[in-house]
């Protein structure tokens, strides 16, 4: 954990009109570790992934990735370094079945240069090697789920998809923009693992939460962001036990709810 | 027990046939492969054997018409139900190839075998970096871009006098004689279609549909949209193009009636009539609304009328068009049940 951090945030503010999504927030990530992002809703969460991907550009300050500034970077150019992102509304190809929504992934300039998956890649491959990867993620490969059209697909599977897709590239840092929510208890509880394997296999994490007791028992480190400002940062228990959280989001009977479940 | 409320709605389920000719079982009996084969052959033999129906010297220039007309649709069907961009550049992209084979043929000599594939793939680099500046953006910009361009440029010449002015570039070669011409053209607009249904089911294919579908996931996914909507616009040029210079080597002359909006707005209508997104659908869609326009030419100016006419009943009563609903009833059987 110690060294270079892999992604750098540096006062970064973002403004819609007169509205301050992001003011001057700064945080380092280290390699291999799982990051928690929470706060209130508009608290700015899902912007500072925007601002970090690429997919809305910042009104001021810097990111860098292994000390390369990607602050002035398009979308797909930060992907292809290794950073991907799901999306809070999940974004799959509706029209085509689960494994084909792989396919296009596989077949971005990075999954070519990184071999797909593992070891495919070549041509008319990416089917089986979109299968290799819905398996990875929980879709039952005997069944016939991963063939089904994505527009059927509960919304379960639909998360997994979008964790897929990310994976299909390769990534070194993936940013889930609220994976759990929306999943009920049983769905989450086999997610949780498929996340710990996933810092197993050496990436890093992002995890923008409001499911505060699965983030907790995952994540190494949290920051909790309140109307575009970093609150603070610390390791679960310490951001809990901190009295402006507890005013600032929960209430404080709540905290003690979390903190014993955690 | 169930008690009838004298509702009914309608079911559809495919037929047997359709579920078992989707994989390896297709081969297992004559029956499974003329079911998916009669189709496709009814559609190629039917084309190549149009020459013969009408061969008079009139019927002789509608087919050639409509398949310069059905090789647009089909472009414009590409970029539309594939790539998500709605094109109204049918005009500029026979103008471009039109007065691209004009030039080549007249100024450098070159035969038609030369000169039709040289403009559609020059036509269409030219016209996809014309197009390129509205390729970043969504929404109407590319739709009005593609429509503007062809009133430019048939105005420029116009004003400036160049490439033969309001008189156009005259005497360009012909085809050697009608049945090549006719039979080469019929080729092509075969080889297309089938060649661009298939390029929609591959990976890349797969890519540009998820352009249209979902662009911000295949911007995630590392890939540029710009890019691929480009190497789609492409595609869609180049059968452009190649149409354009075949209309000229056909007429023997480039002029700019090749930018007139009919090449735009004709192929829209075919691909209405003939059911969008299906690739065959406007090019039968061409090979009904073409030869019906010519007849109703009998009526002068009221043609229009007619011609809206039935585009109008068709948006109303069978807005699905042709070959969605085609394919319906032949994969699918309906049948009434109790609510």
């Amino acid at each position: 954990m110690s060294g270079e951090p892999i992604i750098r945030v540096q006062e970064v503010t973002k403004a819609f009109g007169g509205i301050i999504a992001l003011s001057k927030v700064s945080f380092d990530v280290h390699e291999g570790e799982i990051l928690g992002i929470i706060g209130p809703n508009g608290s700015g969460k899902t912007t500072i992934v925007n601002c970090i991907t690429g997919f809305i550009r910042k009104t001021s300050g810097r990111v860098f990735y292994r000390g390369r500034d990607i602050s002035d970077k398009p979308p797909h150019k930060i992907a292809d370094m290794g950073i991907t992102r799901t999306f809070q509304i999940m974004r799959p190809y509706y029209t085509l079945p689960a494994y084909k929504n792989l396919v296009i992934p596989l077949f971005s300039p990075r999954a070519k240069r990184t071999g797909g998956w593992r070891g495919g890649g070549r041509r008319g491959d990416r089917n089986t090697v979109g299968i290799d990867i819905l398996e990875e993620i929980g879709f039952e490969r005997d069944s016939y789920v991963p063939y089904k059209t994505a527009s059927t697909l509960p919304t379960g599977y639909l998360k997994r998809l979008e964790l897929a897709r990310c994976l299909a590239l390769r990534p070194e840092v993936v940013i889930c923009d609220e994976i759990f929510s929306g999943l009920s208890m049983s769905e989450i509880a086999s997610m949780v693992p498929l996340i710990e394997r996933l810092q197993m296999d050496g990436i890093t994490l992002i995890m923008i939460e409001h499911r505060l007791r699965e983030l907790f028992r995952v994540s190494n480190r949290v920051i909790v962001l309140n109307f575009g400002e970093k609150l603070i940062e610390g390791n679960p228990q310490e951001v809990m036990a901190d009295p402006k959280v507890r005013e600032a989001y929960f209430g404080s009977q709540k905290v003690e709810e979390v903190m014993n479940h955690a | 027990m169930t008690v009838s409320n004298g509702q009914r709605r309608k079911e559809r389920i495919d037929r047997g046939i359709k579920v078992r000719t989707e994989g390896i079982y297709a081969l297992s009996s004559l029956r499974e492969l003329s079911y998916l084969s009669v189709p496709r052959l009814v559609l190629i033999i039917g084309m190549l054997s149009l020459p013969f129906a009408m061969p008079s010297i009139y019927w002789q220039r509608v087919i050639t018409i409509t398949c310069i007309y059905a090789l647009l649709a089909l472009s414009f069907d590409f970029l539309a139900h594939y790539v998500g961009l709605v094109c109204l550049g049918g005009a500029f992209f026979v103008g471009t190839g039109g007065y691209l084979a004009a030039i080549a043929n007249t100024t450098f000599g070159l035969p038609p075998w030369v000169t039709v594939p040289l403009a559609a793939v020059v036509g269409g680099s030219l016209c996809t970096l014309l197009l390129m500046p509205c390729l970043p953006l969504r929404g109407v910009y590319f739709a009005i871009v593609s429509l503007m361009y062809p009133l430019l440029l048939a105005r420029v010449i116009e004003a400036l006098d160049i490439l033969g002015g309001t008189d156009g570039i005259m005497g360009i070669d012909s085809f050697p004689n009608r049945w090549v011409e006719q039979y080469f053209l019929i080729g092509i607009l075969l080889l297309l279609t089938f060649g661009v249904r298939r390029l929609v089911n591959t990976d890349l294919g797969l890519v540009l549909r998820g352009v249209k579908d979902n662009d911000q996931a295949i911007r995630a996914s590392g890939m540029s949209v710009t890019f691929y909507k480009s190497i789609a616009v492409f595609i869609a040029a180049v059968i452009g193009c190649l149409s354009g210079a075949y209309l000229v080597h056909i007429y023997m002359w480039s002029g700019i009636s090749q930018f007139a909006l009919d090449f735009s707005i004709l192929p829209i209508a075919a691909t209405v009539i003939g059911g969008g997104g299906t690739l065959v659908g406007p090019v039968l869609g061409c090979l009904l609304l073409v030869p019906i326009s010519e007849l109703l030419r009998d009526f002068g100016t009221l043609r229009i009328v007619f011609y809206a006419l039935i585009l109008v009943a068709f948006i109303i009563f069978r807005s699905e068009g042709l070959m969605v609903y085609g394919q319906r009833k032949y994969h699918q059987f309906e049948r009434w049940t109790e609510v």
